[in-house]
C-alpha cells in the first residue's frame, strides 16, 4: 500500500490515535484493578457495606 | 531528611493535589494562548512575530494565579505558625516554599511552552528561546511573588492586591525575557546581552524575595 | 425487569458486568472491519493518501461532540431526576471525551500539516475544537477540585449543561471570526466527496468508535460506583475508629 509522500504524517497519525486508545483501555484496566484491589482489602478487614452485612451482626 | 528538604516535599505534594494549582496553571496558560488569536485574528505571520510577547505574558499571568495560596494557605491551617516558631532560619524556609512553588508552576509552564509555541506558527529556534527564558525567567516570577505573597497574607481578598503590588515589580524580567527570545530569533543585538540581564534578575530576586519575604512575615501578620 | 432497576447500583454492575464482555468484542470486530475498509479506501484526488487520516480524524470529532451531549444528559438526570447513576455516568464519560478530543486535534493537526505548511491555523472548525477540548479540561479540573462526589456532581452537571448551550454559540462565533481574516489559500480540511467507496469505511470507523465509546464508558462507570463504594467504606471505617 502506498502512502504517498507523505507517509510519515499518515503513520503518525494512526500511532497517536492508537496510542490514545491504548491509554484510555490501560486506564480503565488499571482503575478497575485497583478498585477490587481496594474493596477485597476493605472486606478482608471486616468492612462491608450495610446490605453485605451478616443479620447476626446487628443486636 | 532535614526539615527544609520535608518543607519542599510537603509543599510539592500539597500543590498537585486536588485544588493544589500545579496543573490549573498550564492550563490557565493554555487558555490564555488560545484567546488572544481571537482577540487578534489568525493571522499567522503576526502571530509568529508576537507570539514570544504572548508567550511570556500568559506566563506571567499564570505564575500569579498560585501566588495568593502560597503563604495564605499555610497561615489558615496553622503550619505557618510553626513555620515560624522553628529552628530553620525563615528565610530558607520561603525560599524553600518558593522553589516548590516554582518546580509545580513554573516549571509546568516551560515544558508547555513548546506545544503551545505550536498553536502560535513559532519555529523550534524561537520555541527553544522563549522556553530556555522562560527556564531562567519564571524562578524570578516567583521569588518576586513571594514577597505579595507575604505581604497579603492575612488579607482576605488578597489575590487581586498581590497582582497589582507585584506586576509592576515583574516588568523588568518581562522586558529582558521577550528581548532575549526575539534577539534570538531576528537579532540585532546578541541573546546573550539580554540573557544574562536575566538570569541576574533571577539571582537577585532569589536572595531579595526571601528576605523581604520573612522580613515581612515577622512584622506580624494582624 | 423495569428500566428502573437500573438506577439501583448494584443491579447496574450486574447488569453491565454481563454485557461487557459482547461489547467488547463487537468493538474488536468493527475496528477489524474498519481498518480492513480503510486499507482498501482509494486515495483522494487532491490530498492523495492522506485523506486517510480522516478515517481516524472524523469519528474523534464526532464522538467529541457526542459524548459532550452525553455528560449533558447524564447532567439533566443529576440536577432534574436525580437518578443515581446520573453522577456516574457523567464523572465517567468526561475523561473519555477529552481523549478523543484531543485525539481529534492531533490528528487534524498532522493531516493539515502536509496541506498547510504548518502544524496548526487558526481555522473556523479546528479552532472550536480545540475550545471544546478546553471546557472538556475545565470539566475534569472540577471533578478534582470539589472532594464531596454529589457536590461535584452537582456542580459539574451546571458547567456541562452550560457550555452545551454554549456550544453553538462558540461553533458560530468562531467560524464567524474565521472568516473576517480569510487567508490566501486554505485548503479546507473537508472530507472528499462522499463516494460510497470512502462513505463506508468511514461510517464502519465511525461505527467503532462509538462501540469503544460505549464500552469504555460501561467499564468507567463500573469502576466510578466500585470507587464510590470503597470510599463510603474507608468513610466508615473512620467513624467506627473515632467510635461513632
Amino acid at each position: 500500500m502506498d502512502l504517498g509522500p507523505y507517509a510519515a504524517f499518515i503513520i503518525g497519525a494512526y500511532a497517536v490515535a492508537i496510542l490514545i486508545v491504548a491509554a484510555l483501555i490501560a486506564w480503565v484496566l488499571i482503575d478497575q484493578r485497583r478498585q477490587r484491589q481496594l474493596l477485597s482489602d476493605l472486606e478482608a478487614r471486616g468492612i462491608k457495606r450495610r446490605s453485605e452485612r451478616s443479620p447476626e451482626r446487628h443486636p | 531528611m532535614t526539615a527544609l528538604a520535608a518543607l519542599l516535599i510537603r509543599d510539592m505534594r500539597l500543590a498537585v493535589r486536588v485544588g493544589g494549582g500545579a496543573l490549573i496553571g498550564v492550563l490557565f496558560f493554555l487558555l490564555v494562548v488560545t484567546i488572544i488569536p481571537f482577540a487578534i485574528g489568525p493571522d499567522l505571520a503576526l502571530l509568529a512575530r508576537i507570539g514570544p510577547a504572548i508567550l511570556w505574558l500568559g506566563a506571567l499571568l499564570a505564575s500569579l494565579l498560585g501566588l495568593d495560596r502560597l503563604i495564605a494557605s499555610d497561615h489558615e491551617d496553622g503550619s505557618l505558625d510553626l513555620i515560624l516558631s522553628a529552628q530553620t532560619p525563615l528565610e530558607l524556609t520561603m525560599a524553600a516554599k518558593a522553589f516548590a512553588h516554582w518546580l509545580t508552576t513554573g516549571l509546568p509552564l516551560v515544558v508547555a511552552t513548546p506545544l503551545l509555541g505550536l498553536l502560535l506558527n513559532l519555529d523550534p529556534v524561537a520555541t527553544g528561546a522563549v522556553a530556555l527564558t522562560l527556564a531562567a525567567g519564571t524562578p524570578a516570577l516567583t521569588f518576586i511573588g513571594l514577597v505579595g505573597a507575604a505581604l497579603t497574607v492575612a488579607l482576605r481578598r488578597g489575590g487581586l492586591l498581590l497582582a497589582v503590588l507585584i506586576l509592576p515589580l515583574t516588568i523588568p524580567v518581562l522586558i529582558f525575557g521577550v528581548s532575549a527570545s526575539n534577539a534570538a530569533i531576528v537579532g540585532p543585538i546578541p541573546f546573550g546581552t539580554p540573557f544574562t540581564i536575566l538570569c541576574a534578575l533571577t539571582l537577585m530576586s532569589a536572595v531579595v524575595g526571601p528576605i523581604a519575604a520573612a522580613a515581612t512575615l515577622r512584622q506580624g501578620l494582624d | 425487569m423495569p428500566l428502573i432497576d437500573l438506577a439501583n447500583p448494584t443491579r447496574f454492575l450486574t447488569l453491565s458486568g454481563r454485557i461487557l464482555p459482547w461489547l467488547s468484542a463487537a468493538t474488536l470486530i468493527a475496528f477489524a472491519f474498519g481498518i480492513a475498509q480503510v486499507i482498501g479506501a482509494p486515495d483522494d484526488y487532491q490530498q492523495g493518501a492522506t485523506a486517510k487520516i480522516m478515517y481516524i480524524h472524523v469519528p474523534a470529532a464526532w464522538l467529541s461532540m457526542f459524548v459532550w451531549g452525553t455528560m449533558s444528559i447524564a447532567a439533566l438526570g443529576t440536577l432534574v431526576w436525580r437518578h443515581p447513576l446520573a453522577d456516574v455516568a457523567a464523572k465517567a464519560a468526561a475523561p473519555i471525551g477529552a481523549a478523543l478530543t484531543l485525539q481529534c486535534l492531533i490528528t487534524g493537526s498532522l493531516w493539515g500539516r502536509p496541506m498547510w505548511g504548518t502544524y496548526w491555523v487558526w481555522d473556523g472548525r479546528l479552532t472550536s475544537v480545540l475550545v471544546l477540548f478546553l471546557m472538556y479540561l475545565g470539566v475534569l479540573a472540577l471533578w478534582r477540585t470539589i472532594e464531596e462526589p454529589a457536590r461535584a456532581a452537582r456542580a459539574v452537571a451546571v458547567l456541562t449543561l452550560v457550555g452545551a448551550l454554549n456550544l453553538p454559540i462558540i461553533k458560530f462565533s468562531v467560524d464567524w471570526w474565521s472568516t473576517l481574516h480569510q487567508p490566501s489559500s486554505v485548503l479546507r480540511l473537508g472530507a472528499p466527496a462522499m463516494h460510497s467507496s470512502i462513505l463506508v469505511p468511514l461510517l464502519v470507523m465511525g461505527l467503532a468508535f462509538f462501540l469503544l465509546f460505549f464500552t469504555l464508558h460501561l467499564a468507567a462507570m463500573r469502576n466510578e460506583i466500585m470507587r464510590r463504594r470503597v470510599r463510603t467504606l474507608m468513610l466508615m471505617q473512620a467513624d467506627a475508629a473515632t467510635g461513632h
